[in-house]
């Protein structure tokens, strides 16, 4: 099998790292040899696999050795649960430095080390919340990921952040042969939050590829800095994303997006009452003049 | 005051007495500078032992390096390319530094030009200066390859070549088939020559990558040449002479020697020469691949491996008596070709040379800068010579060559006391001049000012400087020289030890002293 790259991206918060790190788990336990990449200063993309606070990050170790040509690709990559390989790019504090170029200087890294064997069959990035800077998208460039995830949910920010990554993806998708490959919806428990999201998925010309309910069972598992399918492979949530993965290996349908206007986007809330028709007599009205009125 | 007449240079002019008198006055009145004696005080602490080791202990700075970034390597890599236009996507002012770097070594115009990133493009991302640039570069200045690479500020906020590029031409702002390698060249990374590598194996691989149906190893029945970064232009008409000498049909990748000596004739060529496409797609045909500078090109083996499926021979690179003979000895062993008469007398005219010059050479010790493979070519000539390589220093010098070298020095009695400093730089270097004084030091023009700082401590403390390598500003032509093959060992031959006989007279010259020593006869 030839090895697929995969990107996944979605609004901050949206429970990316752990949605990954479950389906990384699954696909292991299935036997797939898989590699995470973090790409994402936080660096919490490999703790549920590693039982680990944070991995030591390449940037990090960069730092600390002078440069990031003198560290060597056993420094930086650790095997955790079911012989899932992890790096985390790494970062720095917020408010100061580049993220992206840690993201660009870490992908080149793993590149150069041979870090992507033959015996690969995934690799994962985990990108931070939206696609900020050229770095972000480093993941995304000619020969990286060609297959990108976003998870969203219901709300509305979090279409919106999956509306706007659609975009990104365009910019790449016209010159290469990067492709969006499903939603995958991490459910906040709003109203109707599936029939929601595969619609999104239809008008952005994509599918939603699984639903996830919620489950405490996920955050039970990440106090024990565990995945669901590493700490209670027998509940029923650690199925869901055995099916999410089973539905990733088996996708066929890879496409170039078709983003949404805002408008398109509020009228598609509306429809589903996530947000109320406007009323344009108020608008500019002070509390007083209101009353008033 | 300048008489017109009597136009005088800013030296000696600037020695006039009310030249003199303005200048003490500017630093008396305004400069607030220490008095002389605390100045001098300082001076004579940076070239004491103490002060070399806290230098050495130096951890986030680096004084004078003696490299340059990545992409004025890229640059000078494409000026080896048929009307290639080098294109650096970045700021300005880069380009502009690229340009006047080039001018004052070669003494040429160089065209090189910029798509000018300015606020607004480190905000949105420099697609647009991309599109724009493209479209305007090729229609003013009609070059057949624009060859990309960028600078810091594209790197850092991560744009994506592969992407932008295609982008232009899918916009139709020009042609789809027009050809335009490219190569990501982050200045903060490596230097120089990971830059000219870079962008080297950027134009192969866009030529050859998706092209290597029908391709057969030895199909052509030549064998390609990879220069590297190389200034000496005398070095790639050496290699061609020697291979006519040998009537080995090869390939030079990468020739700018027509670019950077263009004739005074009236006419302006902004292309001249260089490697063409089908040259370059004609590439995998071939026998196999030299790379003549092997340390600074690792990305461009991998591809020549892996891609072209060549056996790369393992040479050093061909400088000095033994390892020609090894380079020389492949080539013949590859192409079934024997060595002609020719060149088997030019070598016997070399060691003739060697010999004449053993006595003033044999024990003299030498501290050298540079590139990995000039220092290391070098000091192995060094030791041919029977002179004593003490210091090598190489700022952009990894682990790897850290260990070749050391094994090369420590083959030899003359290398045993050599000392290796990989990453260091010339304010380093600046340090080792004053407490472990060499005969002479080797390297780029920026060693006079170390020169000048030796002689200010005293006569007996300089340490003359040898100008062989890049950039050399201050001297003229030094960069059509050779330093490859029988004829560059020849040429730095003659230098070296004019250098030293040179300095014998400016040391023999007392009159009734020294001139027991200042003989007509050396």
């Amino acid at each position: 099998m030839a090895l697929r790259q995969c990107a996944i991206y979605g609004k901050g918060g949206i429970g990316k790292s752990t949605t990954t790190q479950n389906l990384v788990a699954a696909l292991a336990e299935s036997g797939k040899k898989v590699m995470i990449v973090g790409c994402d200063p936080k660096a919490d993309s490999t703790r549920l696999i590693l039982h680990s606070k944070a991995q030591n990050s390449v940037m990090e170790l960069a730092a600390e050795a002078g440069s990031v040509e003198d560290l060597e690709l056993e420094d930086v990559l650790s095997v955790g649960y079911g012989g899932i390989k992890c790096v985390e790019s790494g970062g720095p504090e917020p408010g100061v430095g580049c993220a992206g170029r840690g993201v660009i200087t870490a992908i080149n890294f793993l590149e150069e080390e041979g870090a992507y064997d033959d015996e690969l069959d995934f690799v994962f990035y985990d990108v931070l919340g939206d696609v900020v800077c050229g770095g972000f998208a480093m993941p995304i460039r000619e020969n990286k990921a060609q297959e990108i995830y976003i998870v969203c949910s219901g709300e509305m920010m979090a279409m919106y952040a999956a509306n706007n990554i659609a975009k990104g993806i365009v910019k790449y998708a016209n010159s290469g042969s990067v492709r969006l490959a499903g939603l995958i919806c991490n459910s906040r428990q709003t109203d109707r939050e599936d029939e929601l999201i595969i619609a999104l998925a239809g008008m952005l010309g994509t599918q939603m590829i699984h639903f996830i309910p919620r489950d405490n069972a996920v955050q039970h598992a990440e106090i024990r800095r565990m995945t669901v399918i590493e700490y209670d492979p027998t509940h029923k949530q650690a199925d869901e994303y055995r099916q999410l993965a089973s539905k990733i290996v088996n996708n066929k349908k890879f496409v170039i997006p078709t983003p949404i206007t805002m408008d398109q986007l509020e009228a598609l809330l509306m429809e589903f009452g996530i947000m109320d028709v406007e009323d344009e007599s108020i608008i500019g009205k002070k509390a007083a003049e209101l009353a008033a009125a | 005051m300048q008489k017109v007449d009597d136009i005088k240079p800013c030296f000696p002019l600037f020695r006039n007495e009310e030249y003199k008198e303005s200048l003490s006055n500017k630093q008396t009145q305004f400069e607030e500078c220490h008095p002389a004696d605390k100045i001098q005080e300082t001076f004579l602490w940076t070239t004491t032992a103490e002060y070399r080791d806290l230098n050495f202990k130096r951890e986030a700075l680096t004084v004078n390096p003696a490299k340059a970034c990545q992409p004025l390597g890229a640059v000078l890599c494409a000026l080896g390319f048929e009307k290639t236009l080098p294109y650096v996507h970045g700021s300005q002012g880069c380009v502009a530094y690229f340009r006047t770097y080039f001018n004052r070594h070669f003494k040429e115009p160089i065209a090189c030009v910029s798509d000018s990133m300015t606020e607004d493009a480190a905000v949105f991302g420099g697609q647009k200066n991309m599109i724009d640039g493209l479209e305007n570069a090729i229609a003013l200045y009609k070059p057949e390859m624009v060859a990309v690479s960028t600078t810091c500020m594209a790197e850092v906020i991560g744009d994506d070549l592969n992407a932008f590029i295609l982008n232009t031409k899918k916009a139709g702002n020009i042609p789809n088939d027009f050809p335009t390698p490219f190569a990501h060249t982050p200045s903060f990374v490596g230097s120089h020559i990971t830059g000219w590598d870079n962008m080297f194996e950027g134009v192969m691989r866009y030529f050859t990558i998706n092209a290597m149906e029908g391709k057969e190893v030895g199909k052509n029945g030549k064998i390609n040449i990879v220069p590297g970064f190389e200034t000496y232009l005398g070095n790639f008409r050496v290699i061609h002479r020697m291979l006519d000498e040998m009537k080995v049909p090869h390939t030079l990748l990468s020739d700018p020697t027509e670019v950077l000596d263009t004739p005074a004739d009236g006419q302006f060529r902004m292309y001249a020469g260089g490697t063409t496409q089908d040259e370059v797609k004609d590439a995998p045909n071939a026998i196999t691949t030299f790379l003549l500078q092997p340390l600074q090109l690792e990305k461009t083996k991998k591809l020549v491996d892996t891609t072209w499926n060549h056996v790369v021979p393992k040479l050093n690179i061909p400088m000095g008596l033994e390892w020609t003979d090894e380079w020389l000895m492949k080539v013949s062993e590859v192409t079934g070709k024997p060595i002609p008469d020719s060149l088997a007398k030019e070598r016997g005219r070399l060691v003739d040379m060697i010999t004449d010059s053993h006595t003033w050479l044999h024990g003299k010790k030498f501290a050298l800068y540079g590139d990995p493979d000039f220092v290391m070519g070098m000091a192995k000539f060094l030791t041919e010579l029977g002179a004593e390589p003490t210091h090598i220093l190489c700022n952009n010098g990894s682990k790897k060559w850290n260990k070749a070298m050391r094994a090369v020095m420590d083959e030899t009695p003359y290398g045993k006391e050599a000392k290796l400093y990989p990453g260091a730089d010339l304010w380093h270097f600046r340090s080792l001049m004053f407490t472990e004084k060499p005969d002479f030091m080797i390297g780029n023009s920026y060693g006079k000012f170390i020169q000048r700082d030796t002689l200010h401590k005293g006569k007996e403390f300089e340490v003359p400087l040898i100008r062989i390598g890049f950039p050399i500003f201050d001297r003229h032509h030094l960069h059509r020289g050779t330093t490859l093959g029988y004829e560059g060992a020849m040429q730095m031959l003659t230098t070296l030890v004019n250098a030293v006989l040179e300095r014998l007279d400016d040391e023999t010259r007392g009159m009734g002293t020294t001139d027991y020593n200042y003989d007509l006869v050396r």
